[in-house]
């Protein structure tokens, strides 16, 4: 090692700066150069013009539920490559680095936990998991979350952020938008609220599923939002798509999201929106300061 | 025109020397009697046939199941229902010409027929978007099962479709909303429902209408979470490497039936349904009365219940519980 080396290894000087952050961050909206620990404080938006970076599934959970009280469940499903995929990779070895690379068993973390006291049942989905894609176990564990609402008499939350249906479980992926969407049926005949929250990007199977059935959809500002990817659309049409297209703003404008929420918001949107629903006052939910800039 | 894929090439070869053979000997005494020669080679044709369509692999069958002179769902109506009469719009502003519906008679049960329609001939196939629907014709779908539930009158539905239709009105009007409410309120419908994939089965635009107590699939049909060309670019970056897609994604009749997704499969007559309409619309007819009859002994709790049940267990071989 070169003594330039040593000095680079020790500083951190030199090297690339990624979304997970060294020192700063460019904004990849307007490109402004913020420091890691600023953005941190500030839920990971923008401060300059409040672009919502992504975030991993372990900030979301503190940035949304009470300190503590998340409890995961099914922890240990995991897929077990039913069709023996195998494109320029093996399914099997990208399931091993996927594990590798994010602590969590797959592509949605599940369980109980409560926001300023009220029980909920939540699904957070983990993007940097094979893009958040879902397989049998992502189906499997949002319908054993949706039972235990209904077992438990909880309100349930789906904080949606996924590609869509996962390939390499071919039509089992496809089968798992049905598997949820009844599970929801029998939530919905419980009288149990659902409230779909919907993050950049959503889309796919999971948009064409569970996250288009909530009792309440919110969207968190400027997240893509559809079933087609733009992509596919551009080439299928052969026409440039208008700017703001799939947006979460041209959703709401389009009757198809009930509000647009800030990431800041969020947590107290939530909070009213289960107190309205089970007609219980709402006592102002200060969002705790110390709690906001904190990481896991 | 008669388009002939790829594999079938020496089948029509085949078939074309045994036509000219045959109008030769019509028209010259000289030939004298080749009857027995002309046998062998329809024996040997058939055993062509045979052989060819035993081995298609999963890309060729999705050639079979595109084949433009495939049955599509208005040539099952006009084969199998009587007094069939169609009925259109979503009620909220959609026609929804990519899926077709109406009410008909199966024997002396009426029933509510639904399906995908392709089109055949180029003005048809634009009218049809090519069997791509855009949101209305998914709402269509739901307010014809509802219909049907109401006069307690059993669904069939039948899927021929690429996939939902990728477009900006189509996003504009809510694709996902309309396959999310199908997949969320067809689950409840307390009717019998049979599902019938009749050439390909697209995705979420397949599965939109896909929620049945039995799910029954064509010999040569194809049922997949995205189409081999798009798994293809997106997975292998090269949108050429169609026939490693069809065959990692396992979207044939048998496969599915392995993993639990279909519950059976129709035979269709040697040579592919594209060649024999009227007999492949008698398998189908065959398959719909055995399930009905199967399925008219449920009552309308079970029937919901069943479907609950059989969609609940889909994907249990996909995953494991670890430590």
């Amino acid at each position: 090692m070169y003594w330039f080396d040593k000095i680079k290894k020790k500083t951190g000087l030199g090297k690339k700066f990624t979304e997970a952050g060294e020192i700063w961050v460019e904004c990849k909206s307007c490109k402004e150069q913020i420091y890691t620990s600023e953005l941190a404080e500030n839920l990971k938006v923008c401060p300059k013009c409040d672009y919502h970076f992504r975030i991993d599934v372990w900030t979301r959970i503190h940035q949304l539920l009470d300190t503590g009280t998340f409890v995961e469940k099914d922890k240990g499903l995991v897929a077990t490559d039913p069709l023996k995929f195998k494109d320029s990779k093996k399914y099997k070895d990208r399931l091993k680095t996927a594990l590798k690379k994010g602590a969590t068993s797959d592509a949605v973390v599940t369980g109980p936990g409560s926001i300023e006291g009220r029980p909920v049942e939540v699904c957070f989905f983990d993007f940097s998991y094979m893009g958040g894609s879902m397989g049998t176990v992502v189906g499997e564990k949002i319908t054993r979350t949706i039972e235990r609402a209904i077992k438990n008499q909880m309100p349930l939350i789906i904080v949606s952020c996924s590609g869509g249906a996962r390939m390499q479980e071919g039509i089992l992926s496809l089968m798992q938008m049905a598997k949820t969407s009844a599970a929801l049926s029998k939530l919905s005949k419980a009288k149990l609220p659902y409230i779909s929250i919907l993050t950049d990007p959503t889309t796919g199977g999971v948009s064409a599923s569970f996250a288009m059935l909530g009792d309440i959809i919110l969207a968190e500002p400027e997240a893509l939002i559809g079933f087609a990817g733009p992509r596919v659309i551009e080439q299928t049409i052969r026409q440039k798509l208008p700017e703001g297209f799939q947006r979460s703003e041209f959703l709401l404008d389009h009757g198809l999201i009930d509000q647009v929420v800030h990431r800041s918001d969020l947590r107290t949107t939530i909070h009213q929106l289960l107190c309205l629903l089970k007609n219980d006052p709402v006592f102002p939910a200060e969002v705790n300061k110390k709690q906001k800039g904190l990481q896991v | 025109m008669v388009q002939i894929l790829e594999f079938e090439r020496e089948i029509f070869a085949l078939e074309n020397q045994i036509h000219e053979l045959v109008s030769m000997s019509h028209m010259y005494d000289s030939v004298g009697d080749i009857t027995h020669e002309i046998g062998k080679l329809h024996k040997k044709v058939r055993h062509m046939k045979h052989d060819v369509y035993a081995k298609l692999n999963g890309w060729q069958k999705t050639q079979v199941a595109r084949h433009p002179d495939r049955p599509h769902t208005l040539d099952y109506i006009g084969y199998i229902f009587t007094d069939f009469i169609e009925l259109h719009g979503d009620r909220h502003g959609g026609y929804g010409p990519s899926v077709v519906g109406g009410l008909g008679k199966f024997g002396d049960q009426s029933v509510m027929i639904i399906g995908h329609q392709k089109g055949r001939e180029t003005q048809e196939k634009i009218h049809r978007n090519f069997g791509m629907s855009q949101p209305a014709g998914y709402r269509k779908a739901l307010r014809l099962m509802k219909l049907a539930q109401k006069f307690r009158i059993p669904i069939i539905n039948l899927i021929d479709t690429p996939g939902a239709y990728p477009g900006i009105d189509a996003e504009e009007k809510g694709q996902s909303e309309a396959i999310a409410t199908n997949l969320f309120q067809m689950i409840d419908i307390d009717v019998p429902i049979i599902v019938t994939v009749i050439g390909e089965g697209g995705s979420g635009g397949a599965l939109a209408i896909g929620v049945g107590n039995r799910v029954l699939m064509f010999e040569h049909s194809v049922y997949s979470v995205i189409s081999p060309e798009g798994c293809a670019s997106i997975l292998w970056g090269d949108k050429d490497k169609v026939v490693q897609a069809a065959e990692a994604l396992q979207l044939t009749a048998p496969s599915l039936l392995k993993l639990g997704v279909i519950d059976e499969i129709i035979r269709e007559p040697l040579g592919g349904a594209h060649r024999h309409h009227k007999r492949t619309a008698i398998l189908l007819k065959k398959a719909l009365r055995k399930n009905l009859h199967d399925l008219s002994r449920l009552s309308p709790d079970e029937l919901v219940h069943q479907r609950h049940e059989k969609f609940r267990k889909l994907g249990e071989v996909g995953f494991e519980v670890g430590a």
